[in-house]
């Protein structure tokens, strides 16, 4: 609720300041308060984990994107391991190299910083333990300054130094009210096994997991809003069909497809009882909406055109985007009710307008777009749905497609083959810190989880 | 033939074991009386003594026959081998003879067991088996194809414009020579289904191209349910751009994958 209101205040303030609206402004937010992060030290078996540990702590703060993160050449060559190492000296001379460390080697330039999150680690009964701080370094003295101090326990290997880190950098990024994305699951296609199966990962793109193991082609990944279910189209069974496989069994859960040669893009409503889909029951791939179960079935769209790919708004549960070719045109991505009333066209006609996905806070939506370029020459847009304003994302770099919203409403996860072959790549709304989360094989369809 | 018998029996097995299991519980059995303490002191039996055991001849054509021979005296029972079992049984423990044809197709070697209550004793032969020698060839008619060889061989592929399910002008003539084909392959076989495959080229995205090969595949079976090919025997399949059959990155190869291909089962 509390980060409801601050985003919305973010897009109300940014809204007043710029007469023409700046969609990746009001998604990105402006003011970011600059953190500074030294490396931490380690003693006993920790020392040799401390890379992970630092570079992961600071990987997840940069990538939460609330932060101007400190040049860390413009770091003092005095860094504290602990607030006691801090001192306050009489008289302040950054160019004392026998002072103690103080808060003004932070905040002054060329630092500039307003927090800093420092510690140590060392190995006690056989787990590593994280010491980690936050201190406001504007502040006046140590005890004004400490914003938390924490411990943080793991195993001593590189999957215990990821899970202190990881845990230390959500703490910084809760006391700025940000969930930290580092729970969060990215789903996606892998054909790294012989076969198109569903994989699953961390969303730095550590630890890939394959998900089924189906032999057949196994694709379009969607997960539960509830983080229970996943479901995908699958040929497992002959002709595609939407399969639906619990996340805490891994085994499959029934779904009745309606009889048709082909059921496909299956999507969740906010509260995962109900599940958008595409059947070509009619003869045509029109847009159905059913309980989660399949049962319920009734059908939203009624044209003589292929319509795929249904989301429904995650905030609302009542506008669904989807892609169709009504019109005789190629596929653009349109809008209609929940109900199949009040249809509208969202994209200009131009190009081939597909992959529609909706951000977290329902107002903005992700797609993929020929606009401008050779067919099949794909690049990221987001639209807000309100004002139809678009902005391009990705441009001359191969063909870029699904995209998906982070939980925290300010990354996607996209496929791009820039590199060759395509993989899974995720970016900041504004275009902005790209990141190759695979290389295995050929890597595709991303979905982003809580 | 025989398979079929087997597994039917291993079927009749399975549920009749799983029907014991749904019965109600029956209470345990008493547990044995305590063994006496003394045993029997036990009885001194010689082994049985094999005689001969031997395959005449011992290296055969394929497909011809070999003959196992066998005699053991002072044996209970006696049996051989590769799927052979039991091949004789004397309660009194006298002499067991005998002999079978076998036609193994592979060099096999054959164990013949003899046992009695002082223990068993083994003889192995083995059957050398040779090719047999190529006759011939004769002027036999081919084989009849399989109804799957007939489709792939009659059928043609039909072919798509970019992001079109329409049927066009050349397709309209493949597909007419299709359907007398079908008609006359459907009668020379009675069971078989046709599936068309609607295939995409790479450009559209995949969830579009699904769908799109849907309606490729139902345009080109409605065309043929037209001209009288019977609709229970055609299927459709869409693959979208998960199958191409070409994957080069230019318009010849574009068109090659959007297609209606057809397979028959």
């Amino acid at each position: 609720m509390k980060k409801l209101l601050v985003s919305f205040l973010v897009i109300a303030a940014a809204a007043i300041a710029q007469p023409r609206p700046d969609i990746t402004g009001s998604i990105m937010g402006t003011q970011k308060a600059v953190i500074a992060v030294p490396d931490m030290r380690g003693a006993g078996r920790a020392e040799a984990l401390m890379a992970i540990v630092n570079s992961t702590v600071f990987r997840d703060l940069e990538d939460a994107a609330v932060f101007k993160m400190a040049p860390k050449s413009m770091y003092p060559t005095r860094v504290p391991q602990q607030p006691t190492d801090f001192r306050k000296p009489l008289q302040y001379d950054p160019n004392n190299r026998n002072a103690a460390p103080w808060l003004q080697d932070w905040s002054d330039p060329p630092v500039n910083a307003d927090y800093l999150a420092f510690g140590y680690a060392a190995e006690k009964d056989g787990q590593i333990v994280l010491y980690g701080w936050l201190f406001n370094v504007k502040q006046a003295d140590v005890s004004g300054a400490q914003a938390f101090g924490k411990l943080y326990f793991g195993p001593v290997d590189e999957a215990g130094a990821r899970k202190v880190a990881h845990e230390f950098a959500a703490d910084i990024l809760k006391h700025f009210g940000v969930e930290s994305l580092a729970g969060s699951k990215i789903y996606f296609v892998s054909n790294r096994s012989g076969n198109k199966e569903i994989w699953g990962m961390d969303y730095d793109g550590q630890g890939q997991k394959q998900v089924t193991a189906y032999k057949s082609i196994s694709t379009m990944p969607s997960v539960s809003p509830d983080g229970s279910r996943i479901a995908f189209t699958s040929w497992a069974l002959g002709q595609p069909q939407i399969l639906v496989h619990s996340l805490e069994t891994l085994r499959r859960i029934p779904f009745l497809n309606p009889r048709a040669g082909t059921n496909q893009n299956a999507s969740y409503s906010p509260d995962s009882k109900q599940i958008a889909f595409s059947s070509s029951a009619s003869g045509f791939s029109q847009i159905y909406m059913a309980n989660a179960d399949g049962s319920g079935i009734r059908r939203l769209t009624n044209t003589r055109a292929v319509e795929v790919e249904p989301k429904i708004n995650p905030k609302t549960g009542n506008d669904i985007v989807f892609v169709s070719g009504r019109g005789g045109g190629s596929p653009q991505v349109y809008r209609m009710n929940s109900d199949g009333a009040d249809v509208q066209r969202l994209t200009t006609g131009e190009g081939q307008a597909t992959n529609p996905s909706w951000n977290p806070q329902g107002t903005h939506i992700a797609f993929a777009w020929t606009r401008g370029y050779d067919p099949g020459n794909f690049n990221i847009f987001v639209m807000d749905v309100n004002t139809r304003e678009y902005v391009q994302l990705t441009s001359g770099a191969g063909r870029n497609e699904n995209p998906t919203w982070a939980p925290d409403g300010k990354h996607i996860v996209f496929s791009s083959d820039r590199g060759g072959r395509s993989q899974i790549w995720s970016m900041l709304a504004d275009g902005s810190q790209l990141r190759q989360l695979t290389s295995a094989g050929i890597n595709e369809k991303p979905a982003w989880s809580k | 033939m025989t398979t079929n018998k087997a597994s039917a029996l291993a079927l009749a097995l399975c549920l009749s074991f799983f029907a014991a299991g749904c019965k109600k519980k029956v209470p345990a059995p008493a547990p044995p009386p305590a063994a006496k303490t003394e045993a029997p002191a036990p009885k001194v039996v010689a082994k049985p003594i094999v005689k001969f055991f031997t395959a005449e001849p011992a290296t055969i054509e394929r497909g011809q026959a070999s003959s196992l021979k066998w005699e053991v005296t002072g044996a209970e029972s006696a049996s051989i081998n590769q799927g052979l079992g039991v091949v004789g049984n004397s309660a009194s423990g006298g002499v067991i003879a005998g002999n079978r044809s076998v036609f193994p197709s592979n060099t096999t070697t054959y164990t013949f067991t003899a046992t009695n209550a002082g223990g068993s004793v083994s003889e192995t032969v083995t059957v050398n088996v040779t090719a047999p020698t190529p006759t011939p060839v004769k002027d036999t008619p081919a084989p009849k194809a399989t109804f799957g060889e007939a489709i792939a061989r009659e059928i043609q592929d039909v072919f798509f414009d970019f992001d079109k399910s329409d049927i066009r002008e050349d397709a309209r003539n493949v597909l007419t020579q299709n359907a007398d084909k079908l008609k006359t392959i459907f009668r020379d076989y009675s069971t078989g289904t046709v599936t068309i495959e609607g295939h995409a080229d790479e450009r559209g995205s995949a969830e579009y191209n699904l769908g799109l090969g849907d309606r490729r595949a139902i345009a080109a079976k409605d065309f043929l349910v037209q001209l009288g090919v019977p609709a229970d025997r055609l299927r459709t399949l869409s693959y979208g751009k998960e199958r191409p059959q070409c994957t080069d990155n230019n318009e010849a190869c574009w068109q090659k994958n959007r297609r209606d291909h057809f397979t028959g089962q």
